[in-house]
């Protein structure tokens, strides 16, 4: 039993408590220092394994589909703080484990950013990994997409029972020739596609491709308004009702089905698994405050944002509000927002102000969309409180707020909220 | 009055970082003042029209580079006399080193580029990356460098603009970018228009200058100078 480890671990979390602090990182880190062994031994004692999650967009939101369904049926550990490196994971491990050692469960699955994901798999090989895209994000950081891509190869290959890919994502489904276990896929349908432009189709029309054939899940339809879902698991077609906002979601979860049926759930206990996902903080939950519904969508990058704006407008907000910092956590360049088309905003005709660092530079693409935000100030809460007072009551304001701000939001809605929806 | 006519080069390709929100700029602050533009995308294979006034081009991806090089290269007499003629160009990253002489990458292979820019690039193991604003006779231009090519200056350039070293060009003889007659290169991304708003309306000037005139009305800039100087005090990296 590896106890000591998970004690030194676990009296690093009570010291922390003390200290009236938080997080998984640390304690993981002392634990990572000290016991470097620890990590695969816990992990490899996992009956069913270890998923990873990895790619651009959604990860959290899978994750949590993903550790929702397994949930059913076995005892999951996941590293849902948002801390998403080794260390976080380690720091989940010794959490769910007993004083005596023992980890009180049956699979893991981990969503993990490319750069961490390739640095978790040197140090264990797990079962399982589902790769959910890759598109632009912290260029400042990576470089290239065709970087990113290569550090997910690196993921993908080091699997040793299954991968699952996006049939849509162009470079994911190259990196299916160069592997050695069964690759699954998730798809969408050719209308489907429509909804998903890729930051090369931009400004051009998007090509959709015939859906792959053997697909282990296909979404079919989804519906803005109501959640309404259609997946096709292969010839067995499914509705489900989904409480995550977003197409984007949609494709998450028929990505979350397929790697979840690999530790050997069924169609039916992914079905009834997904529509009790509730959406994540800054992933279109929403607060009561004042009387109004504030919904929050996270944008970090060019695909997210335009999936967020798309999710975001179908909610028929009555204002919006856009958010953008600019730390090494939201990217230092800001030419991203550049690869977002505002033109859905200038028609939905509402209102729109913008905070953080940035807002100036958001302001300014605004306006070449045709958005008039007149001022720009560069706060995050006083900026969010205006834009709820000017909501009218009884209505709702959507915010988009990038990775920093969304966080720096986080305990100033959380302490206004008005309980239950 | 006067339609000016802006040629895209690779729209799909070269738009890593947002470049193509030059083109956006040009044609709303033409738009503001009443006047038109004309944008003509222009892929590989695509012919180029011979009666533009304005020609952008942005960075892509190493890989794409490649392809797009190919296709630059057979333009290359086109562009030539171009800029011969006074057509405006702004080229950014990728598109920069194209218009040059040749980019040599790491491992020693040689790229012919269009030899519009008497400059030569060397592919190098460091990134040159971060915010980024330098002093320009057109005022303070504001952007994002993100590149591993360094470019050196021949006698028929001059810099675009003077820098900080360990930035610009090639982090060492503190200048950015290039220009001759009426073609602008640089490697400012952001996009560079977009917080640079006197330097894009002086590229409107000049397009404007070859036709007939055209007075251009000032517009308020205050959102866009308001984002440039908070990008210029941001830290780099
Ligand atoms: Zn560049």
């Amino acid at each position: 039993m590896p106890a000591l480890p998970v004690i030194t671990g676990k009296l690093a979390f009570g010291a922390l408590r003390i200290m009236g602090r938080s997080g998984n990182a640390l304690p993981g880190l002392i634990v990572e220092r000290v016991f470097p062994r620890y990590f695969a031994k816990a992990l490899s004692r996992l009956p069913h394994g270890v998923i990873v999650v990895s790619g651009t967009n959604g990860k959290t939101t899978t994750t949590k589909m993903i550790a929702t369904m397994l949930a059913k049926k076995h005892r999951v550990v996941t590293n849902d703080t948002g801390s998403n490196f080794v260390r976080g994971a380690i720091g989940a491990l010794v959490q769910q484990s007993s004083w005596g050692g023992r980890l009180d469960g049956d699979v893991a699955v981990f969503e993990l950013d490319e750069a961490h994901a390739v640095k978790f798999v040197e140090k264990y090989a797990p079962q399982h990994v589902l790769l959910l895209n890759v598109s632009r994000d912290q260029l400042d950081r990576f470089g290239e997409i065709d970087y990113t891509a290569s550090l997910l190869a690196k993921v993908a290959k080091a699997a040793t029972a299954s991968v699952t890919l996006n049939s849509d994502d162009e470079r994911l489904a190259a990196l299916a020739g160069e592997l050695q276990v069964p690759v699954h896929w998730f798809a969408l349908s050719e209308p489907m596609q429509q909804l998903f432009p890729t930051d090369e189709e931009l400004y051009d029309e998007v090509e959709t491709q015939p859906v792959r054939e053997g697909a282990d899940a296909v979404l079919q339809q989804y519906d803005a308004a109501s959640g309404h879902t259609v997946i096709d698991f292969a010839g067995d077609v499914r509705q489900l009702t989904l409480r995550t906002t977003g197409a984007h979601n949609a494709q998450n979860a028929t990505a979350a089905a397929v790697a979840t049926m690999r530790v050997g759930l069924s169609v039916d206990e992914v079905c009834a698994g997904l529509e009790e996902v509730e959406p994540a903080f800054g992933r279109g939950q929403s607060y009561r405050i004042a009387g109004r519904d504030v919904t929050m969508h996270l944008v970090k990058n060019p695909a997210g944002f335009r999936q967020s704006l798309q999710a975001g407008l179908a909610e028929s907000p009555d204002r919006a509000c856009i958010i953008i910092n600019d730390a090494d956590a939201d990217g230092r360049d800001m030419s991203w927002l550049w690869d977002v088309q505002f033109d859905a905003l200038r028609e939905a005709g509402i209102p729109v102000t913008t905070g953080g660092v940035r807002a100036a530079d958001m302001a300014v693409r605004l306006k070449y969309s045709g958005v008039d935000v007149g001022s720009a100030v560069s706060e995050l809460e006083s900026v969010v409180d205006a834009a709820v007072q000017a909501t009218p009551a009884g209505g709702r304001l959507t915010v988009f707020a990038s990775y920093t701000a969304m966080w720096g939001l986080y305990r100033h809605l959380d302490a206004q909220h008005e309980g239950a929806l | 009055m006067t339609t000016l006519r802006i040629a895209h080069l690779y729209p799909r390709e070269m738009n890593i970082y947002g470049d193509t929100g030059n083109l956006v700029v040009l044609l709303k602050r033409l738009e503001w003042r009443g006047l038109t533009a004309e944008a003509v995308a222009v892929g590989v294979g695509d012919t180029l029209p011979a009666d533009v006034d304005i020609v952008l081009g942005g960075g892509g991806q190493d890989a794409a580079q490649g392809d797009i090089g190919e296709d630059f290269v057979t333009r290359s007499a086109d562009l030539r006399s171009m800029a011969d003629d006074g057509v405006v160009m702004l080229a950014i990253c990728g598109a920069y080193q194209l218009l040059g002489r040749e980019f040599r990458t790491q491992t020693g292979r040689v790229i012919r580029g269009a030899g519009v820019l008497d400059i030569e690039t060397q592919g190098s193991a460091t990134r040159l990356i971060g915010n980024h604003a330098v002093d320009s006779e057109w005022g303070q231009l504001v952007g994002y460098e993100n590149h591993s090519g360094l470019t050196r200056l021949g006698d028929g350039v001059r810099a675009l603009a003077t820098t900080a070293s360990g930035r610009g060009n090639n982090g060492e003889d503190s200048t950015e970018g290039a220009v001759r007659d009426n073609v602008f290169g640089t490697y400012l991304h952001g996009p560079l228009l977009a917080k640079s708003p006197v330097f894009a309306d002086e590229l409107l000037r000049r397009a404007f200058e070859r036709r007939a005139g055209q007075v251009l009305e000032p517009l308020d800039d205050a959102l866009e100078l308001q984002a440039a100087a908070v990008a210029a005090k941001r830290p780099r990296t």
